[in-house]
């Protein structure tokens, strides 16, 4: 057992300003620290592919967004509950061509139990996030990851990989196991990133206009508020104070951005808390929050980049309404609202049926006849319940069809 | 006045839980204090209370992050295992605490004593988790937090009737998604190749994850480690 700290220890400490340990404490650039490791022969790196855009982070720091040959990181909260999510990003891909990989050699990043119940350990998570990017450099393609919590933690383990040799040998070794080397990409790509680097392609091509909806934006605290200076932040959008995803796409679709004041408080996912402690949770979300923003601005939608986020402030919505508290804000992701925007079909690909609070009055405003799609949609359910179509492809969803 | 070896009182808590001997609360901490992490997670504390401010679970519970960087700065024993035994899983491990100007990550510190609690098995640590075990089972069988069949009524009743309408649409819904992965699965997040999960399997009993798992819940481990290693025999 260690000594505990004797008072003599705590005075000195006391004494003089303190300085971190540049070899432990994090670092703004994570890269540099890569690429020695990746020179050592401890890491295989991979490399960001060629069509890529650069952006800047917080403390200014220039990172690379892939456009295209992405190997999408899918989330479990996204694909369990809320599909339109992950079929917006897809779509958004294939109306440009661009070359993209859907895995079936992929895991959750099991973080959301971690968070939840810390039945498991940093060995565990980190040889689970490696498993995945050697599964991606396997095929090439860039990982680019759907889930703001699954980023959140795979950049926390990165850093934790870096500063940590121990870390390192043991993953090494399991991974072994597997013939697999230890993979770091190049860069950690959030989806949104990748959505916002593309705004302005999607507003050439948006054929819904948007300018008279006002969006309240929630960002999500796993994507900027762990390692923080990953994120992306441009001094046009807000000054450079906030991060700009989310809010840079809404804007670049005309979209009015509201702001109100509890902007940075989380959603109250809570992570155990959504599943079994639901008071938190639709407290907090309900009057931190979706509250907060019908009152001050009263917005047409609220828009985020999270999977955990979307469900928390979607779905406490109902218990709160049977207390007569002022909600009702239906919830989207950006990729939702861009390919609306850009016409996707609101059912086969926004997948807006399995979002509880009531989407039609947007709608309504948008001017979408939301019936009409309704009615087709259900075609297509009594035809797969028939066995005429074994499901909803591409061939059918791909088509814009809302102008 | 200045602080000298002879006025240091910082103020350390009473035993509130005289039940555990002083000595077993000492490894506890030190087994927190030791995680290589530690020292990335707390480097001291202002008393500022900015963490406070942002903290969602100190506007709704008893809680506080200011209160556990604290009391582990300064090593305050019993007040550690107040927090290890009542407090941590009020957290929401939001991260919003990041804003520590002293550069601590308290929810970073609520991780870390949580593992503890649960590797050692602590019964409040037991009886908290005691409800969420079917979520354990998906994840560490199935690679994916949650499914689509987990979306019951009478496990979300607060969602609204939608609930019973998407589990009653399920398998037709499902299958009118055009993601090639997800359409048509009902059981999992997203079509799982096999050699995937076989090598997840790998990771669980290799790191000690099942080990913890065992700590936690033996019937748990018993259904899972049945399972997992029989696929593995079959490879
Ligand atoms: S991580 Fe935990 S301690 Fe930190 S702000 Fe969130 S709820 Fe509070
Ligand atoms: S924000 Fe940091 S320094 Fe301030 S009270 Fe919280 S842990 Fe201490």
């Amino acid at each position: 057992m260690s000594e505990l700290t004797t008072v003599e220890e705590i005075l000195e400490r006391k004494s003089h300003a303190v300085t971190r340990n540049p070899e432990q404490a994090p670092s703004h650039d994570v890269r540099e620290a890569l690429y020695e490791l990746e020179a050592k022969g401890e890491i295989v790196l991979h490399k960001m592919p060629e069509n890529h855009v650069e952006v800047k982070t917080k403390f200014g720091r220039t990172k690379r967004i892939p456009i295209e040959h992405t190997w999408h990181h899918k989330s479990c909260g996204q694909c369990g509950h809320i599909p339109g999510y992950t079929s917006s990003i897809f779509w958004l891909h294939r109306q440009f061509n661009l070359d993209y990989l859907d895995p079936t050699d992929q895991t959750s990043c099991t973080g959301w139990n971690y968070y939840a119940s810390a039945t498991s350990n940093a060995a565990a998570q980190a040889a689970v996030m490696v498993r995945n990017f050697a599964a991606a450099y396997e095929t090439g393609y860039f990982p680019i990851i759907h889930c703001g919590t699954s980023y959140g933690h795979y950049k926390e383990i990165r850093e934790q990989l870096v500063h940590h040799k121990e870390l390192r040998d043991e993953v090494r070794r399991i991974l072994d196991k597997m013939g697999k080397p230890l993979v770091l990409p190049e860069e950690l790509v959030h989806y949104s990133e990748w959505v916002h680097v593309m705004r302005h392609k999607f507003a050439e091509k948006q054929t819904v206009d948007m300018s008279m909806i006002r969006a309240t934006v929630h960002p999500a605290c796993h994507y900027y508020k762990i390692v923080a200076e990953d994120a992306i932040y441009d001094p046009d959008i807000y000054g450079g104070q906030r991060t700009a995803t989310v809010t840079g796409t809404l804007e670049a679709l005309g979209i009015e951005v509201a702001d109100y004041s509890t902007w940075f408080d989380c959603c109250g996912f809570g992570f155990r808390h959504v599943l079994v402690q639901r008071d938190f949770t639709r407290s907090f979300s309900t009057l931190r929050k979706i509250e907060v923003m019908k009152n001050e601005v009263n917005p047409d939608v609220t828009v985020t980049h999270d999977t955990g986020c979307v469900t928390t402030l979607d779905k406490s919505q109902f218990s709160a309404k049977a207390h007569d508290r002022n909600v009702g804000i239906p919830v989207l992701s950006d990729a939702q609202v861009a390919a609306l925007a850009m016409g996707a079909h609101p059912f086969r690909v926004v997948q807006f049926h399995w979002h509880s609070t009531d989407w039609r009055p947007f709608l309504d405003k948008l001017g979408i006849n939301w019936q009409k799609y309704w009615d087709e949609f259900q075609g297509d359910l009594e035809m797969i319940r028939s066995g005429q179509k074994s499901g909803i492809t591409w061939e059918d969803a791909d088509k814009p069809v809302v102008y | 006045m200045p602080t000298t070896q002879e006025n240091w009182n910082p103020g350390k808590a009473e035993d509130r839980h005289p039940e555990v001997s002083y000595d077993e609360k000492e490894r506890l901490f030190f087994e927190v204090k030791n995680d290589p992490r530690y020292e990335d997670f707390l480097y001291g504390c202002y008393e500022c209370g900015i963490c406070v401010s942002t903290c969602p679970s100190a506007r709704f519970y008893d809680y506080s992050p200011r209160v556990i960087a604290q009391a582990m700065a300064r090593e305050d024993i019993e007040r550690v295992y107040d927090i290890i035994s009542e407090d941590i899983w009020n957290c929401a491990q939001c991260f919003s605490c990041l804003r520590c100007p002293r550069g601590n990550n308290p929810g970073g510190l609520v991780t870390l004593l949580r593992e503890v609690a649960v590797k050692n098995g602590l019964q409040e640590t037991k009886d908290v988790l005691q409800g969420y075990s079917r979520v354990i089972y998906k994840v560490m069988l199935k690679g994916n937090q949650v499914s689509p069949d987990m979306l019951q009524p009478d496990f979300f009743p607060d969602w609204g009737p939608w609930v019973g309408q998407f589990s009653a649409n399920m398998p037709v819904w499902r299958k009118a998604i055009p993601v090639d992965t997800l359409r048509g699965v009902t059981d999992a997040a997203w079509k799982t190749d096999r050699k995937t999960l076989l090598e997840l399997y790998t990771i669980w009993f290799e790191t000690g994850n099942m080990d913890i798992i065992k700590e936690i819940d033996e019937g748990l481990y018993d259904l899972l480690a049945d399972v997992m290693q029989e696929e593995l025999e079959e490879g």
